[in-house]
């Protein structure tokens, strides 16, 4: 029995495993993407940065429920010049690091780019579809084949690098959504956002947790429908695909790729096994791959298509 | 795999009891069980307000208790409360003060200090620790801001303005305290700036130390990245860390996260939360 490979290639990246840390999640600082380095991560996603700092929702913003969580941060973020700062020197990170820009109007994104050209990062993310926070994602109308072509247009043309798109699975004709980031010049589809919003309430508060009130489903509940957001998607473009939602085992990152994964975002999955979910996840991979006789992740990914 | 508990999501428990401990700060008694180990935060939730941590204060097999500085708009809220009313608690979350060999069982030399509302966090401590009979040393930065003084028999006070007990800071009688008594380990909560002198005495003499660290915090459960400290995470990994971790923590005593995420140093970070 051979031991597989888990290198991929995402866009000229090259990774040592298909794990991702998606945007939100512990991307901070760059001392904890070192420390998600250590635990085996291919590539990691800083937390998504607009021109202006911004400090998002009051408390409670994240709270865990029987299928997941439900999180309204309201992206708080220290602005584009401090994140310039704090990301400097990337070259120290042993990961591809990738870029998460918000903006409401396309001429936004471009103003983040810009200040963030001087970094040393491997992509740009642009997460279109953030379903709980005013001014941008949904709640800004980005979630249209119209609105997603101009921002990605706008960015191709002021940066070079890798553009992946983040789309919503709250979005019927996923599929076309893709194709739209796709003929704008996006390199790849990150599929999917947090789903809904959702809402938790407190029966003996009789109130909702979250100070948003409402917030976007992770996790296993959101699992199946990134799965087959992730087959639309497959069947639309020619792009990879970052699939993200409710991974948290190795059998759940290969099940993503069979539907046409290429990556595998695992963020919630951090919250029920730990800052090591990754290496574990690479590991159960591996396994598996070995039993079932498959040597790389290019021989999986979209086999449930065939 | 985490099993999903009660605790997860707040839990809204009855004010049992309300006391003054001084001038601006009160305890909040809850007649419940809670599994914490000293040294842990729980989160406070007040509905359709907001949500911050605390350490327990009060610790017993039927009761628990928090104890609370008024000093922004959540905690003037919280003091506006009467028992009966009912607060949402989340947790116990992170890793507390661990109890190394070389204390168990009454043997070993302990000192405890704690600086203004960090005392909070070390109380239960203390009690833990009863039969090492610890020094206990208290600071605050005047008298009417000290509390808990009247709560153990051998409590050294110091006040910043010399208006009660010892004038200056627990750390300058340190040297002599280590001295007298060859301390196998300082447990400190405060603020940062004297915990970090603590933790550069307990390296020159090679004494164990541990450090409860305060940073703003929102998930509570390691996943954001909020409170990072040097690729730690406060909620998750702390908010407890040893000398050996703080070796490599280069923000602390110096750095902290205001909430947008900002890096600035602790003066600004104190400032931001003062207010």
């Amino acid at each position: 029995m051979t031991t597989a490979n888990l290198n991929i290639d995402l866009c000229g990246i090259k990774m040592s495993n298909p794990t991702v840390l998606p945007s939100g999640f512990l991307g901070t600082s760059k001392s904890l993407l070192e420390r998600v380095a250590e635990s085996g991560v291919g590539a990691a996603t800083i937390k998504s940065v607009s021109f202006e700092a911004r400090e998002g929702h009051k408390n409670p913003t994240v709270i865990p429920f029987e299928g997941g969580m439900l999180n309204a941060v309201g992206y708080s973020n220290p602005g584009a010049e401090e994140t310039a700062r704090e990301f400097s020197n990337l070259n120290e990170v042993s990961i591809p690091v990738i870029a998460s820009i918000i903006g409401t109007e396309p001429d936004d994104f471009v103003r983040v780019v810009d200040k963030l050209s001087g970094n040393e990062f491997s992509a740009i993310e642009l997460p279109l579809s953030c379903p709980h926070t005013p001014g941008f994602g949904l709640l800004a109308g980005q979630g249209t084949p119209e609105s997603t072509g101009e921002i990605v247009s706008a960015v191709r043309k002021a940066s070079k690098l890798p553009i992946f798109v983040k789309l919503s699975p709250n979005i019927p004709e996923i599929g076309n959504l893709a194709k739209a980031a796709e003929n704008a010049g996006a390199d790849a589809i990150t599929a999917v956002n947090t789903l809904g919003p959702g809402m938790i309430i407190n029966i003996e508060a009789r109130k909702p947790v979250l100070s948003y009130k409402v917030g976007g489903v992770s996790g296993q509940a959101l699992r199946p429908v990134a799965t087959r957001c992730v087959y639309d998607i497959y069947e639309s473009v020619k792009i990879p695909i970052i699939g993200t939602g409710g991974i948290s085992t190795g059998r759940h990152a290969i099940e993503m790729i069979m539907a046409g994964a290429t990556a595998i975002g695992v963020g919630t999955g951090i919250y029920d096994r730990g800052i090591d979910v990754f290496r574990k996840i690479c590991l159960e991979m591996e396994e598996w791959m070995s039993e079932n006789s498959y040597n790389s992740i290019d021989e999986m990914i979209g086999i449930a298509h065939e | 795999m985490n099993e999903f508990s009660a605790f997860d999501q707040p839990v809204m428990l009855k004010i049992d009891k309300i006391f003054d401990e001084s001038n601006g700060t009160k305890s909040f008694m809850f007649r419940h069980k809670i599994d914490y180990n000293p040294g842990q935060f729980i989160m406070v939730w007040l509905p359709g307000i907001d949500e911050k941590p605390f350490a327990v204060s009060y610790l017993s097999d039927d009761f628990f208790g928090i104890t609370v500085l008024e000093r922004g708009n959540f905690t003037k809220l919280l003091h506006k409360m009467v028992p009966g009313d009912q607060m949402g608690i989340r947790g116990p979350f992170g890793h507390g003060y661990s109890f190394p060999d070389s204390i168990k069982n009454g043997k070993g030399s302990v000192c405890v200090i704690g600086g203004g509302c960090g005392m909070a966090s070390v109380t239960v401590l203390i009690e833990k620790l009863q039969d090492n009979s610890p020094t206990i040393l208290m600071g605050a930065s005047t008298s009417t801001s000290l509390f808990f003084k009247n709560r153990y028999k051998d409590i050294t006070l110091f006040t910043d303005d010399g208006s009660e007990g010892i004038k200056g800071y627990p750390t300058d009688i340190l040297e002599e305290l280590h001295d007298k008594h060859g301390y196998d380990i300082i447990y400190t909560c405060g603020p940062e700036i004297m915990m970090s002198k603590v933790f550069d005495f307990c390296k020159k003499h090679s004494i164990q130390f541990e450090a409860s660290l305060e940073r703003y915090m929102k998930c509570g459960i390691g996943v954001c990245g909020q409170c990072v400290c040097d690729g730690q995470m406060v909620c998750k990994d702390g908010p407890v860390f040893d000398l050996q971790a703080l070796s490599n923590m280069s923000d602390f005593g110096k750095y902290s996260l205001l909430k947008s995420g900002k890096r600035v140093s602790l003066q600004e970070y104190a400032d931001w939360r003062s207010c």
